[in-house]
């Protein structure tokens, strides 16, 4: 059955289905613009105390207007107000020319390919763990609880001892990063693979005995497809994890450029609104990371003749 | 299995190899009577492992206990640690191949009594792991891998005992203080809120979508605006673990509340059962697996949360704050000791959590299997 097809078996078009859409867009966008009265109503209210103190140590009369003013607009405010960061964002991302180290786009860039890195790395060994664990009994039992506990471990306490012996062996920058990253972000993908290769019922797997397929043919023909759907719904949580992972793994090396080390410069030199931009640039990567690997899920499983 | 019976052998031979080859250092096993019995001892417990298939489990691990017993006890000359030889080395192989043959055994295994059956399962993981941090030892004092690069298990282990007090105070700071309370007001923020939204669809609708995308952002970021709004001691991290497990828990629940079939809902109505009821009887029951699932999850969050919020500042106190000024101190030790501490502590965590849901969510098909 071809697309066409199925569109034409509903009565109702698209006026019908753009009415679904921004239907399911309303309440999303109440609850954004309720979140964005809070902030505004929390800026007013955190940062009066900081603008009535420094316009009494001016020892100039102000109006309830000018203290409003101060509150939205302070330099170093303890709530920066949403329009303050998106200016900063702003300047900071089309003010500075990409290669200064100013630029957010400078130090997204650096956090972006430690991130990519990462994912890949991570994507790949949380494969190959997932192809062994199916196919070695032994290590299904005796390897699968430890991987769930290496998430215990919080990879924080870990990452530092990961900068110093990969420094010792001469590696620096990127490659430590990237297999912190890797490290926080194998973990879905063993898992959801895991699930995701043993999904074949049993009556699937019996039929394939019956042509006497080979393993490795069972593996390519039916525990492989049968794994996609799993496959790309692990690696959305992979992605997101492996920024994480590239921001924490900016942190204990004191790293000069990335948006980890933003944070952490920021907090250092109280510039507050250079933290609330960085959260910014890693939002929107974060959402762009996770749409591009959305859309490759979408392109695959039309490829493979999924129905949408 | 004759694949098995010669992987026995091969160890068997692997560990009197031990007695021709070099140790290392100059170390004569002639001088050592209790150590040539122990290695013929687990020479022979690997062939009866390969000529009795019944015991061979127990052989198998006999003898490869008995060669890491007498490569620890070699590592303790001083000949031997940092020089080892190719009969020290024989020795660790033999002990290898006989612990995963013996090991890959236990897995076929299928104890008729559930209690047994219970004890290999549990088994078969801890020797792995036992066996792992045996490797790590031997090799790292066998080759003499400086103690700046990774200490030896041992080492750690002895670091651990002599700081306990240390130790102490950093769990109770990071751990109790940080993680639990953030991890209470999170987990219970986001039910609530779930619960809140589950009533009035409006808001389900709007904040699903938003929860899911607010999940997907790296959340801990905002550990550097906490400590800037909380201060440096623990209630920063609170705040921190709060937001980072909250968003989890709204997703799941919200997605639990709604795993209620629309027949069970029906049967609820014509009950004439009220809102309350309904949600009691009906819709948290349901949402419980869901719940949980967000309970762990979060039990690994608000660890990585407490200790991301004490890199932007913390009184001198925290397994965080700790392992960055040890790490300064090149003092290796101290840290994988701490990084014990927080994987013990995280693993108790997510057991306890794991024990709840067992306790609570006995019903659910994917726990009664397992028990049945």
């Amino acid at each position: 059955m071809t697309n066409s097809a199925i569109t034409a078996d509903r009565p109702r078009g698209a006026p019908f289905r753009l009415r679904q859409a921004i239907a399911r867009r309303v309440p999303v966008a109440v609850v954004v613009a309720a979140i964005i009265v809070v902030w505004y109503a929390a800026a007013l209210l955190m940062n009066a105390a900081l603008v009535r103190d420094a316009f009494e140590r001016e020892e100039t009369t102000y109006t309830v207007s000018e203290l409003v003013a101060g509150t939205l607009n302070a330099e170093r405010p303890l709530v920066a107000a949403p329009h303050q960061v998106i200016a900063e964002f702003a300047d900071l991302v089309f003010g500075y020319p990409p290669d200064s180290p100013r630029s957010l786009v400078y130090h997204g860039a650096i956090t972006l390919a430690a991130t990519c890195l990462g994912f890949a790395l991570g994507a790949a060994f949380g494969i190959l763990l997932a192809v062994l664990i199916v196919h070695v009994r032994t290590l299904e039992k005796s390897l699968l609880p430890w991987i769930i506990c290496s998430q215990m471990v919080p990879i924080l306490a870990v990452a530092p001892i990961v900068i110093v012996v990969l420094g010792a062996i001469g590696l620096r920058g990127l490659v430590p990063k990237s297999i912190i990253s890797a490290y926080l972000c194998f973990f879905p993908v063993a898992i959801g693979m895991v699930k995701g290769l043993s999904s074949p019922d049993p009556i699937e797997r019996d039929l394939m005995r019956t042509w006497s397929a080979t393993r490795a043919q069972v593996f390519w023909k039916l525990r492989c497809p049968s794994s996609v759907p799993f496959l790309f719904a692990s690696l959305k949580v992979a992605i997101s994890i492996s920024l994480i992972g590239a921001i924490v793994g900016e942190l204990p090396t004191g790293a000069q450029a990335g948006l980890g080390a933003r944070l952490l410069a920021g907090t250092y030199y109280g510039q507050t609104l250079q933290i609330w931009a960085a959260l910014l640039a890693a939002a929107i990567m974060a959402a762009t990371l996770v749409g591009i690997v959305g859309a490759a899920e979408r392109w695959t499983l039309r490829r493979m003749g999924a129905r949408p | 299995m004759s694949f098995e019976r010669a992987g026995f052998l091969v160890a068997a031979v692997m560990a009197l190899g031990a007695l021709a080859l070099p140790l290392g250092g100059g170390t004569d096993l002639a001088a050592h009577p209790a150590l040539l019995a122990a290695i013929s001892l687990a020479a022979v417990a690997c062939v009866g492992a390969a000529m009795l298939p019944h015991g061979a489990a127990l052989l198998g691990l006999i003898g490869a206990a008995l060669c890491c017993k007498v490569t620890l006890v070699l590592l303790a000359d001083p000949g031997v640690e940092g020089h080892a030889g190719a009969g020290f080395w024989s020795l660790v192989l033999a002990a290898w191949l006989a612990a995963a043959l013996a090991v890959t055994r236990m897995t076929t295994l299928r104890p008729r009594r559930k209690a047994l059956r219970r004890l290999n399962d549990a088994a078969i993981p801890l020797l792995f792991g036992a066996f792992v941090i045996y490797l790590w030892e031997a090799a790292v004092r066998g080759f003499g891998v400086p103690s700046v690069l990774t200490p030896a298990p041992s080492a750690t282990a002895a670091r651990f005992a002599a700081s306990l007090p240390v130790l102490g105070e950093d769990f109770v700071q990071t751990f109790v203080r940080g993680v639990l309370s953030g991890y209470a007001i999170g987990c219970g923020a986001g039910f609530l809120v779930a619960v809140v939204a589950h009533r009035f669809d409006f808001l389900a609708r709007g904040v699903l979508p938003l929860g899911n995308f607010v999940s997907a952002l790296p959340i801990v970021g905002i550990a550097p605006i906490m400590v800037m709004w909380f201060g440096f001691d623990w209630p920063s991290k609170t705040a921190v673990v709060a937001v980072v497990t909250f968003f989890p828990m709204l997703v799941n629940a919200l997605a639990g509340f709604s795993a209620a079939g629309a027949m069970e809902r029906d049967l609820m109505r014509s009950y004439a059962a009220g809102p309350a009821q309904t949600l009691i009887k009906l819709h948290l029951p349901a949402a419980l697996p869901f719940v949980f699932n967000a309970l762990k999850i979060n039990s690994t969050l608000a660890l990585i949360g407490a200790i991301v919020a004490e890199f932007f500042g913390t009184p001198t106190l925290g397994i965080g704050f700790r392992i960055s000024t040890e790490v300064g101190r090149m003092a290796l030790d101290m840290v994988w000791a701490e990084i014990a501490l927080s994987a013990i502590a995280g693993m108790a965590f997510y057991g306890a959590v794991a024990l709840a849901e067992r306790a609570t969510t006995f019903w659910h098909p994917s726990l009664r299997s397992s028990l049945g």
